[in-house]
Parts: structure tokens; C-alpha cells; sequence
């Protein structure tokens, strides 16, 4: 079917996004409405010593200012903890809404303005007196420890030191190689930059002593859950989260923030509704960043270039407050993917988790999986260099064969299906590796280093097998919920907790049903984001959207296929058992009697002839999924580059990508979240980074200095799937949204550190800016010449 | 944003009139700078006089000299054919500037009036010896910048044009900064006969200025080669988060190199 699965179908949300006419949170404006500004600290780490708020509350236009001491509920929450070595828990400071005694990053709100207007606003803000003292600010995560203390109490601002993996075995792999290989990586710290920035408009009913919040959030459920359970202590059913059209998210809108959970509070106090949204320097300094690793790693090897042990160390920096999932992102995220798509016997992790005085940190697209992707894509390059092998044939040696799956990693995981060779194989082909010798001397005689940087990746998506993540600290379920509802002329509504934000899901989904109803595309309606109008779902991060919410709908699809399956019986007069349903039709086995989908749908809500003694009326089903598993998407990512020594600059002159997702349902879409995801990691590994100087100022908090990739920072892309299909679930799908974030820099870095070999350069740190590959191919000159 | 007071004059002399009658006025050309920074509340001029209804923006070849009214839009430089005939290298540094949207509202007055260490414009008018004609003279363009963000412009003078002088031969090549694509490094080669002028943008801590040891060794022999043995000095450039002064020494020479053609 043209419009099922597989098909490439134009993205049904296109229309409103390109002609200007999606309705965003701000673009909602609620009768009486005032607007919220937040007195924000440009201190990065200090006492508080008084607050004075009067000047400010007698202003123009002001209707209310609050400060800390104002709030009686409670601040955002953690969502993961993970037990330290010694068996002690994740130290969890609290985080109040607004700042207590104390300021820890610069941007942490410290009073809010509430007033008429914006610009009345922000000027009352400038006229609350805060005064500091000074504490000194903790920036560097490799003296984080030795800092000064950010919360009290907390020893050596360490929110935890982890471990997974057996210690001894691993130690007694690198004692007994042939060879060690060691290197520390960096993984910069990025901003996540949604087109759209953070917003909230929140409104009280005091007749039903209720709230609606319209905010941009990727899980409208569970920040009424956070909301309602956690931070105000009040029955869910009084909470009602809405996330309209939301432009982006990237892991930074999973969360709930002081100023959505301040609005919402405030505006029972003044008991007008309450807009804020923020300008891009607020989310520059307030969103949560990603990323922000330091990795220890060593790599056994034995005589025949096997892989015999590995042993990663890791520093993470999780800023001022632990964010929901800031402690689920080194550790469960990470540590779990340290094998790759490689056969390691045995691997160790230490993972300690540092507070430091800048932005919290936490998800952002890939979440722990770029961090670990790299870092083994990394050593995994250089041991290849070290022992004088091919990279693609040093990461085929050391694959999983095929016939292993399943396979049970030495960290945890054991991952159902995969083929990782094909993957390889063909991405070699697409960027015509073999000839790539002549290309590299072709371009020296332009004065021109080319290079090429192979990466293959595995990422566990499809977050999360529920029973997994709960032994693993994970506080909230990770299945996924949807109603599928059969209107009485046949067309469909399928209502999920899963919430597109770019994604396409109205397409995707609508293409499942489609496939397994036979009904057009045009046919079916997709209903998300509204905590009231969809059942409990957890959202979408952690490539899960298709993966669980998806099949949560193939599921409900089922419970429709035997209802009706009942219904035509009936009108056909036969039995259930015999009924055949395919392409929209019933029909009876060894018969000519059909029965159109349609008319089942009607007899369903117009049942004159029905089978109403055995069968409720109505045809609508609700299914809620928990995976069995995680899914595994993996593949191999072949960057081509070419340096100009005189500037440093790196041109990306080819890229290959090869995926394994499973099956594909829209590969129009799948292909976007790939060339989309290819773009972060460019950015990351060549452009992005945020910049704080010791003081714990964000220096690169504008686009002025924070620099973005744009078009033509790009090649085209060349890509190209293989298929093993996930085996548990029902649509064999694996999920693409974050493949290409993850697999991305390191073949880059790998490609300018290739592009550079013949100098005698080994490493390079993200972002390769001109500057440090110049700096680099000056460095190995002046080594050259002494 | 705070509120202020707008106004829109029509003539250049009606626009000082207003100037005056404020306390702390400032002219309004493209805004892509005095906006932004309107709406970070880092300026709170009490009135806004946009001068773009005061015919500052006919761009017209007067023999020796191309004269650019301070309002004409980057993408009229860009596209005019009087300068891409005259000075194409001017033609090219406008149509690198910023993006299509900035193109479309910043002006050459407001860039040379705002002297920006990283802008494009000041180069050309410092290579091609432009004259800046204000309200109340006209300023040589050596005499013109005198530091970051500094000019020698009185409060309240306006710009109303700039003479750039006909080169023999020149060019204009960017390094752009890769977040803002400002110049990191700008330089711009003008020939005038046996006369080079070479004027670096983005680099210098004093904001744009001329290379004397480049300009007398392509006088004699106007080749990329011949710059081989120049040695750029890193005192007195700017060291930041983007580019070393080290980094920045090597680019105007490499820029210097690829302008020479
Ligand atoms: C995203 C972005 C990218 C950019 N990239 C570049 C780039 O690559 N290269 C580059 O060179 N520039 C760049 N710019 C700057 C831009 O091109 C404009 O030149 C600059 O913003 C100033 O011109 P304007 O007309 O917008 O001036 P305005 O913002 O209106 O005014 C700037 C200042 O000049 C004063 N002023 C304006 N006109 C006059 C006049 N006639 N007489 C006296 N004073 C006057 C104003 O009072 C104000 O103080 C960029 C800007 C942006 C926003």
C-alpha cells in the first residue's frame, strides 16, 4: 500500500509549519494575562545575603514579586539515582524554585516579577536589590572536588561515584595484554538550542481549584505528574499540561524548570493567568546543557588484535542542581553501551558525577550514548594505528559476530539482533573506500591533508523496559500508552502519550494504521499533548516515540482487529475463528462474503444488527506497551575531510552513513532524522562549544559566539540502511531519532586526526576549530624541525 | 526594550533638528546593531531618529570616486551595477556581509559610523582612501577611526556619504568568525598605480588599520610570493575565545595572500 508502511508519505504537519500558521505556547494568550520576568543571578556562586523587593513591588504595572521565601512547595525533582561504591545513594540537594540563601550557576532565578507587561516586567526586575557574597566559583570538573562546597553537606561536590562491570576481570585483561591502549577524551559541553526556547502560560480556575499549564514539553504527562505529585503535593486531576506545537526540544524540554513550576504556582496567588517565555540568552544560560564528560580509557589488546578488556574512567559534570535525568545520563546510559558493537569479555566503569557552579546538565540528543560512542571510537582508531591495522578492518575483527545475537554485553545489556558487518561493508562502498589512497594524494598535490574516519555505534533506544530501569534506579515507568478510536463513518483517532516536536509522528503513526486498517492516511487523526485529552504516556525522548509509543498503537490496533473481527462474524453470519481481515476488508474463509471495514465501524456505533448480548457497542481500544527489551540501532558512519594547513579549516567533503533501524516506516522521515542528527554531531565535533571563563560565565551564551552548524557547514549526505528487525516488538522497528548525533563525531574527529597522521598527530579535541587544527599542524612542525 | 520615542524626519537637516531636541538621541540606520542592543537593555537612548527617509541612499560614479549614500543597504551595494563596475571588490565585501536578512536592512553608515573591530566596510574605506562626507565636513579616512568602536564623528553628526576612490586593481577576503561570520580577519588590497594599501579588519585591538611592511612590499612587487617573507607581529592583536593574536597574524597574512591576485 502506497500509504502504509514503508512508504515515503509527505509529512501531513508540513502545511501549518512552513506557512507560519503552528500554534506555540506563545502564541496563546489567555483573558487578563500578566507576564512573569525572572531576577536572575550574574554571580556564579554566592551567598545571599538580603533580597529587597520593595522598590520593585511599587513600580509601574507590577503586580507581585516573589522571592524564595514566598514559595511553600517544593522544586524540580530527580528522576534517577544510582547507588554509589560503597553503597551509599545519589546525593540529591534540593532545588528549590527559586534560590534560598544561596545562587549556584549564573542564570539561577532568584526572584520572579510578575506585572502588566513584558517591558513592565523586566524593568521592576532591575530594581530588586540582591546582595551577594561572593563564594568562589567552581568551573573546572577535573578540581571540582577540591572546590569549594555548592551544597551543603555534600562531600567533595560529588552527587555520586559509580561502578559497573567487573573491576578484577577487566584489571587482570590489562595486565596480562599484549598491548594497553590509553587515551582521555573530552566530550564538550553543548547548548541545546531548540529553535523555539522554553515557555509557559499558566492559568488558575478557582471555581475548580485547577491549573492548566500550556508549556513546551516533551512529556506533558509527566510534568503534571512532577507538578502535581512531586512539587505542589496536589491530586494529578487538578493539573491539566498541555504542550501545543513545540519547536524542538533535543532532551532539554523533558524536564520541569523553575520558571513553568513558578508561573504555575503564581498564578494562584494573583490569580491571573501567567506568560513567560524565554529570550535566547535565558536559554543559553537555563536550559539544561548536554554532554560534559572526561573519559580515562584503557584498552586491552591480545597478540591477535583482539579486544581482551576495557576499562573506562569517567568524570561527568552535572552543573549547580541535579537535573531529572542528569545521574541516568553517564551512568545507565553510558557505562550499559561501553561494549559497542564489539566483543569485549570484560569491561569496568567508574563514573563519578560532579556539581559545579555553571547550568545543570542533563539529556541532549543521544544522552549518554554520543559520550560512549565517542570515547570507544576514539581508542578504538587509535589501537588500529597503534598495531598498524586498517580502522575498518580493526573494528570487523572485533565485531559481535552474527551468529552471537543474542548477546549479552559484559555491561548489562544483552542486545537481541544485529549484523554488523553489512553496515560496514556498505558504507565502505558508498564512500568508495578502497580508492581513498588516490583521493588522499590527489589532494596533497592541492596542499590539501585529506583524511577519512570510520565510526560504528550502538545505542539501546526505545526507553525503557520498565522492570530494567527500576533495577537500574530509574523512578518512572518507561512504557507507552494509545487510544486508537474508530469514528462510526470509519475514519480514525489515535490519541498517544508520545508528543512530536519535529518528529512527524501525524505522519508515522497515521501510516501504522493505515498499513494495518487499510483506511488513507488522510483518514486518520493523531491527538498528543494534552494531558487531558490522551491516557497517562511518558512522551518522547530516548528514540522511543515508534519504538514504544508506536507499537503501544499497533497494540490497540490489534484489540480493534478482534473486536471488529466479532462485529462482521455477525453481519456475515459466520464464525469469529473463520474471519479473515486484510486490505480493510472482512472475509469469510472458503466464501465469497466480505465485509468493508467501514460498515463494521458503523454496525458498531448504529447497532440495529448486532451482536449486543455478547459485545459492548462502540469501537475504541486502548493499549498500554512495556518493552521486553531495549532496541539496539546500530551502523557505521565513514566521514571524508580535507584540511587546508594555511588556515585549519576542515572541510566535510563526504559522508556516509549506513543504519540498521529495523524496519522502516516512513524513510522519508527516517532520512531527515538522520541528516538532522548528522548536523548536531557536526556541530558538536567542529563548532559547538560552551564556553565558561573561571568566573563561571557563560561566554559563548549568544550566536555571536556559539556557533551553530548551518547549511553550508554541510555535505550532502549519503545514506543507507540494513535491516535486522527488532525481535520483540510487533513492528520490528528500533528507532532512528538520535543515531546520527551519536555516530557522527568521532568519525569526524577521526577523519582530521587521519587527515593529519602523516605529521604525526594523534589527537584532537571537539570542537576541531580552525584554530586548534592549525595550532595542531604548527605543533608537529616544530616537533619536526628539533 | 525600554520605551523611546520615535521619529522619522525627512531631510537630513530636519534629522539633526530632532537630534538636538533630545537629550540622549541616536540615529536609527539598519538597527541590526542599535536594535539588538536596544532590546538587551544596554542602551536607553530617550528618542530614535531613523534617517531612512533623508535620501542618504543614492549610490552615483562621480569620475574619480564612487559616492555611496550612508543608507544604501548592503544588498544595493552589493547589486549596483556603478560599483560592481568601479570597485567590484566593493560589490563582493557588501554581498559577504552577515546573511540575506541583515544585507537587506544594515546600511555603510551605520557600519562605519559604528565602527565594529570585526565589520567588513571599514577596510574599504580605509584602503581605497574614501571620504566621509557629514553633515558639517568631510573626514579622510585615515582620519576617521580612531580605535573599537571609536570615530572621529561629533555627537550628533550624521553621515550622509562616503567617497571611495577608484583602485586599479583591489580585493577583498574574509576569514569569517565561525559563530557570528563577522571577519575574524578582513583584509582589503587596493592598487592605486604604483600605490598599495592594505587594510586589516577583525584583527587589530585598535579596531581596523593599515599594514605598512605588506603595503611597501607589494608597492614594489604586487605578488602573493613576495609576502612570504613578511612577518606579522601579534602585538596589538586581538587574543579571544575565537582566535589567538598568533592565529589571527597567521590569517592576515594568508588573507593578505589570497587577496593578491
Ligand atoms: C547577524 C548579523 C551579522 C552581521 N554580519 C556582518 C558582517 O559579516 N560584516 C559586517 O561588516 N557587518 C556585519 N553585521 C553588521 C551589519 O551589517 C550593519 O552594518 C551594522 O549592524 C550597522 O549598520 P546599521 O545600518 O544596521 O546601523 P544601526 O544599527 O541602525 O546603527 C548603528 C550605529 O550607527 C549610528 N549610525 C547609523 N547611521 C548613521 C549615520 N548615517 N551617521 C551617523 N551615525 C549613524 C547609529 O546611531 C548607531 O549608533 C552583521 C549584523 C548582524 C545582525
Amino acid at each position: 500500500m502506497s500509504e502504509g508502511i514503508g512508504a515515503s508519505v509527505q509529512r501531513k504537519e508540513d502545511k501549518k509549519f512552513l506557512t507560519g500558521k503552528g500554534r506555540y505556547t506563545d502564541d496563546i494568550n489567555r483573558a487578563g494575562q500578566v507576564y512573569a520576568h525572572f531576577v536572575r543571578s550574574d554571580i556564579a556562586h554566592a551567598n545571599i545575603k538580603s533580597i529587597n523587593t520593595k522598590v520593585a513591588a511599587e513600580a509601574s504595572g507590577v503586580v507581585a514579586v516573589y522571592t524564595g521565601e514566598d514559595i511553600d512547595v517544593g522544586g524540580p525533582i530527580c528522576g534517577w539515582v544510582v547507588p554509589n561504591r560503597d553503597g551509599s545513594a545519589t546525593h540529591e540537594p534540593p532545588h528549590p524554585l527559586l534560590a534560598k540563601g544561596k545562587v549556584r550557576f549564573v542564570g539561577d532565578a532568584v526572584a520572579v516579577v510578575i506585572a502588566e507587561s513584558l517591558q513592565e516586567a523586566k524593568s521592576a526586575s532591575e530594581l530588586v536589590e540582591v546582595d551577594y557574597d561572593e563564594l568562589p566559583a567552581v568551573v573546572n570538573l577535573e578540581t571540582a572536588s577540591s572546590g569549594a562546597e555548592i551544597h551543603e553537606g555534600m562531600a567533595e561536590n560529588r552527587y555520586f561515584d559509580w561502578e559497573l562491570g567487573d573491576e578484577e576481570a577487566t584489571d587482570n585483561a590489562l595486565n596480562s595484554a599484549s598491548r594497553v591502549v590509553k587515551l582521555t577524551v573530552r566530550n564538550n559541553r553543548l547548548v541545546p538550542n531548540p529553535m523555539e526556547p522554553r515557555s509557559a502560560l499558566a492559568e488558575y480556575d478557582e471555581l475548580n481549584d485547577s491549573y492548566t499549564l500550556y508549556t513546551t514539553s516533551q512529556s506533558p504527562h509527566l510534568t503534571r505528574l512532577v507538578l502535581a505529585a512531586f512539587m505542589f503535593q496536589i491530586p494529578e486531576s487538578k493539573i491539566r499540561v498541555v504542550a501545543p506545537d513545540v519547536g524542538g526540544g533535543f532532551g532539554a524540554k523533558i524536564y520541569v524548570y523553575v520558571e513553568e513550576a513558578v508561573c504555575t504556582w503564581a498564578s494562584k496567588k494573583i490569580k491571573r493567568p501567567i506568560k513567560w517565555t524565554a529570550d535566547r540568552t535565558q536559554a543559553f544560560l537555563t536550559d539544561a546543557h548536554g554532554r560534559d564528560h572526561i573519559n580515562n580509557i584503557q584498552l586491552a589488546l591480545d597478540s591477535n588484535n583482539k579486544i581482551t578488556g576495557l576499562r573506562v574512567d569517567t568524570l561527568a559534570n552535572l552543573g549547580g542542581y541535579l537535573s531529572a535525568f542528569a545521574v541516568a545520563v553517564p551512568t545507565y546510559l553510558h557505562g550499559t553501551l561501553l561494549s559497542g558493537l564489539y566483543d569485549i569479555p570484560a569491561i569496568y566503569t567508574n563514573v563519578k558525577g560532579y556539581a559545579t557552579t555553571t547550568t545543570p546538565v542533563d539529556a541532549y540528543r543521544g544522552a549518554g550514548r554520543p559520550e560512549a560512542t565517542y570515547l570507544l571510537e576514539r581508542v578504538m582508531d587509535q589501537a588500529a594505528r597503534e598495531v598498524g591495522m586498517d580502522q575498518a578492518e580493526f573494528r570487523r575483527l572485533n565485531f559481535i559476530p552474527k551468529d552471537a545475537f543474542p548477546y549479552q554485553t559484559a555491561v548489562a545489556l544483552q542486545y537481541d539482533i544485529g549484523d554488523y558487518e553489512p553496515a560496514l561493508d556498505k558504507a565502505m562502498e558508498m564512500i568508495d573506500y578502497k580508492n581513498f589512497e588516490n583521493r588522499r594524494s590527489e589532494a596533497s598535490k592541492r596542499g590539501k591533508y585529506r583524511g577519512i574516519g570510520v565510526s560504528s555505534y550502538i545505542e539501546a533506544c526505545g526507553i525503557a523496559p520498565s522492570a530494567v530501569a527500576g533495577a537500574l534506579g530509574g523512578r518512572v515507568g518507561g512504557w507507552e500508552s494509545a487510544s486508537v478510536r474508530v469514528d462510526p463513518t470509519g475514519t480514525i483517532t489515535v490519541t498517544t502519550g508520545a508528543h512530536s516536536h519535529g518528529q512527524g509522528h501525524a505522519t508515522t503513526f497515521a501510516q501504522i494504521v493505515t498499513e494495518r486498517l487499510g483506511v488513507p492516511n488522510s483518514s486518520v487523526e493523531l491527538v498528543h499533548g494534552d494531558s487531558d485529552r490522551s491516557p497517562f504516556g511518558m512522551g518522547t525522548y530516548g528514540s522511543r516515540s515508534l519504538a514504544v509509543g508506536g507499537v503501544a498503537i499497533s497494540k490497540a490496533i490489534d484489540k480493534i482487529v478482534e473486536k471488529s473481527k466479532k462485529i462482521a462474524a455477525h453481519l456475515m453470519e459466520a464464525s469469529a475463528d473463520d474471519v479473515e481481515f486484510k486490505d480493510g476488508k472482512f472475509t469469510v474463509a472458503g466464501t465469497d462474503k466480505e465485509t468493508a471495514f467501514g460498515d463494521v465501524a458503523l454496525a458498531a456505533y448504529v447497532p440495529h444488527n448486532y451482536p449486543l448480548e455478547t459485545l459492548e457497542p462502540g469501537l475504541e481500544e486502548t493499549a498500554f506497551y512495556d518493552p521486553m527489551n531495549f532496541t539496539y540501532p546500530a551502523g557505521t558512519h565513514i566521514a571524508e575531510v580535507e584540511v587546508d594547513p594555511a588556515t585549519g579549516v576542515v572541510e566535510i567533503v563526504d559522508w556516509a552513513a549506513c543504519d540498521d533501524f529495523g524496519n522502516l516506516i516512513n524513510p522519508m522521515i527516517v532520512e531527515g532524522q538522520v541528516h538532522g542528527g548528522i548536523a548536531q554531531g557536526i556541530g558538536q565535533a567542529l563548532l559547538e562549544n560552551a564556553h565558561y571563563d573561571e568566573n563561571g560565565q557563560l561566554l559563548t551564551a549568544s550566536y555571536m559566539d556559539y556557533c551553530m552548524p548551518r547549511a553550508d557547514d554541510l555535505p550532502s549526505f549519503k545514506v543507507g540502511y540494513t535491516n535486522t528487525p527488532c525481535t520483540h516488538n510487533d513492528l520490528g522497528v528500533k528507532g532512528c531519532g538520535e543515531a546520527g548525533a551519536i555516530a557522527s563525531p568521532p568519525a569526524l574527529i577521526n577523519a582530521i586526526i587521519n587527515a593529519l597522521s602523516p605529521l604525526g598527530v594523534t589527537d584532537m579535541s571537539m570542537p576541531a576549530t580552525p584554530q586548534k587544527v592549525w595550532k595542531a599542524i604548527q605543533d608537529s612542525q616544530s616537533v619536526a624541525a628539533e | 526594550m525600554y520605551s523611546t520615542k520615535y521619529m522619522k524626519p525627512n531631510s537630513t537637516s530636519e534629522a539633526l533638528d530632532a537630534i538636538n531636541s533630545l537629550g540622549e538621541g541616536k540615529f536609527l540606520a539598519g538597527g541590526m546593531t542599535l536594535i539588538p542592543t536596544l532590546k538587551q537593555r544596554l542602551a536607553n537612548p530617550d528618542g530614535l531618529v531613523d534617517i531612512s527617509g533623508c535620501d542618504l541612499d543614492s549610490i552615483a560614479d562621480e569620475g574619480e570616486t564612487i559616492k555611496i549614500g550612508a543608507m544604501s543597504r548592503h544588498v544595493s551595494v552589493a547589486e549596483s551595477a556603478v560599483v560592481k563596475k568601479a570597485i567590484p571588490a566593493l560589490a563582493k565585501l557588501a554581498e559577504g556581509i552577515g546573511d540575506r536578512q541583515v544585507r537587506n536592512r544594515g546600511t555603510l553608515g551605520g557600519s562605519v559610523a559604528n565602527n565594529d573591530p570585526s565589520a567588513c566596510y571599514p577596510s574599504a574605506v580605509l584602503a581605497l582612501k574614501a571620504n566621509v562626507h557629514t553633515n558639517s565636513r568631510s573626514i579622510a579616512a585615515d582620519d576617521f577611526f580612531t580605535g573599537m568602536f571609536e570615530t572621529a564623528l561629533e555627537e550628533d553628526e550624521i553621515i550622509e556619504s562616503i567617497s571611495f576612490l577608484k583602485p586599479t586593481k583591489a580585493n577583498y577576503v574574509k576569514f569569517p568568525n565561525p559563530a557570528s561570520r563577522y571577519a575574524m580577519v578582513g583584509v582589503f588590497v587596493a592598487q592605486f598605480g604604483d600605490e598599495v594599501r592594505v587594510a586589516v579588519t577583525g584583527a587589530g585591538e585598535g579596531g581596523v588599520f593599515r599594514h605598512q611592511e605588506m603595503e611597501s612590499v607589494l608597492s614594489s612587487n604586487f605578488s602573493a610570493d613576495s609576502l612570504s617573507s613578511v612577518n606579522i607581529v601579534s602585538d596589538g592583536l586581538i587574543s579571544d575565545l575565537h582566535a589567538s593574536a598568533e592565529y589571527r597574524a597567521n590569517l592576515i597574512k594568508e588573507m593578505t595572500k589570497r587577496a593578491v591576485v
